[in-house]
């Protein structure tokens, strides 16, 4: 499947996939960061349990410390 | 468009300002200079010399609370901006009420622990209300590393997205300032878009 994550097109071997496998997938190990799919933000209880689509629109942000 | 026809158009509107550090002091200045109605500043620590290397306070504050400080400096730049402020640590439950009628809300913590509550709450909570966020600002240099992203029309995110500060790396005046200050631009450039709407 593809998906537009942070504004490229990604492709995937599945035709779903969990945020958690995404991550996984992606090698994005930084843990402060701010999920949303399709404008909907994704709290981090929910990765395992929230399912990416064909054509979803991933934004994913890093939290850095400073201020 | 003519700077007094700005300020009034900006004068309607409410900010709120999570934060009164190296970010949300800043952030406040710039706003309150361009005429933003008014200010919600909450945060609870007191004014520390250590601060003073990028925070907008004076040697002879230190020990005040940093609200009380700010609404001090904002009203010797700026005497129509309404600043109200708020003496507390901001968690969960209180941020919805502490920025009840605000049209933006500045994220200006300096833990990213803090910065998640605050984009979570709101995101969550406030459905629709812009947040500009401040992430990654340490050190000197690069300037072109800091950027500008919009992630949708309720998400920004000012910064390089990837500094972290520690003691080698240390946050100072000229890139948490320049933060700041892209924080300040994109509020304008959203309240200033309603002017169309």
């Amino acid at each position: 499947m593809k998906i537009i994550l942070n504004n490229r097109q990604e492709e995937f071997d599945a035709s779903s996939i969990t945020v958690s496998k995404m991550l996984e997938l992606k090698k994005f190990t930084f843990r402060m960061r701010i999920i949303k799919i399709n404008g909907v933000l994704i709290r981090k209880d929910k990765y395992d349990s929230t399912v990416i689509n064909e054509g979803d629109n991933v934004q994913m942000l890093y939290l850095m410390s400073g201020g | 468009m003519k700077f007094t026809d700005i300020k009034s158009h900006l004068g309607k509107f409410r900010v709120g300002i999570a934060g009164a550090g190296g970010l949300g002091s800043n952030c406040a200045i710039a706003l309150a200079r361009c005429g933003v109605g008014t200010l919600v500043i909450a945060d609870s620590d007191i004014v520390e010399t250590q601060n003073l290397n990028r925070q907008y306070y004076f040697a002879d504050q230190t020990g005040m609370l940093k609200t009380e400080a700010l609404k001090e400096n904002i009203s010797r730049i700026n005497t129509s901006v309404k600043v109200l402020i708020q003496n507390l640590k901001l968690n969960e439950s209180n941020i919805p009420s502490v920025f009840e009628g605000c049209d933006v809300i500045v994220e200006a913590f300096d833990s990213n622990d803090m910065k998640k509550v605050l984009v979570e709450t709101v995101q969550l909570q406030m459905p629709g209300i812009p947040v500009i966020i401040g992430s990654g600002l340490a050190g000197w240099g690069n300037n072109d590393t800091i950027r500008y992203r919009k992630i949708d029309d309720t998400l920004y995110v000012c910064g390089d997205e990837s500094t972290t500060v520690s003691d080698e790396l240390p946050p100072l005046a000229p890139r948490v300032g320049i933060v700041a200050n892209m924080q300040a631009n994109t509020v304008i450039e959203i309240l200033m878009n309603k002017l169309t709407e």
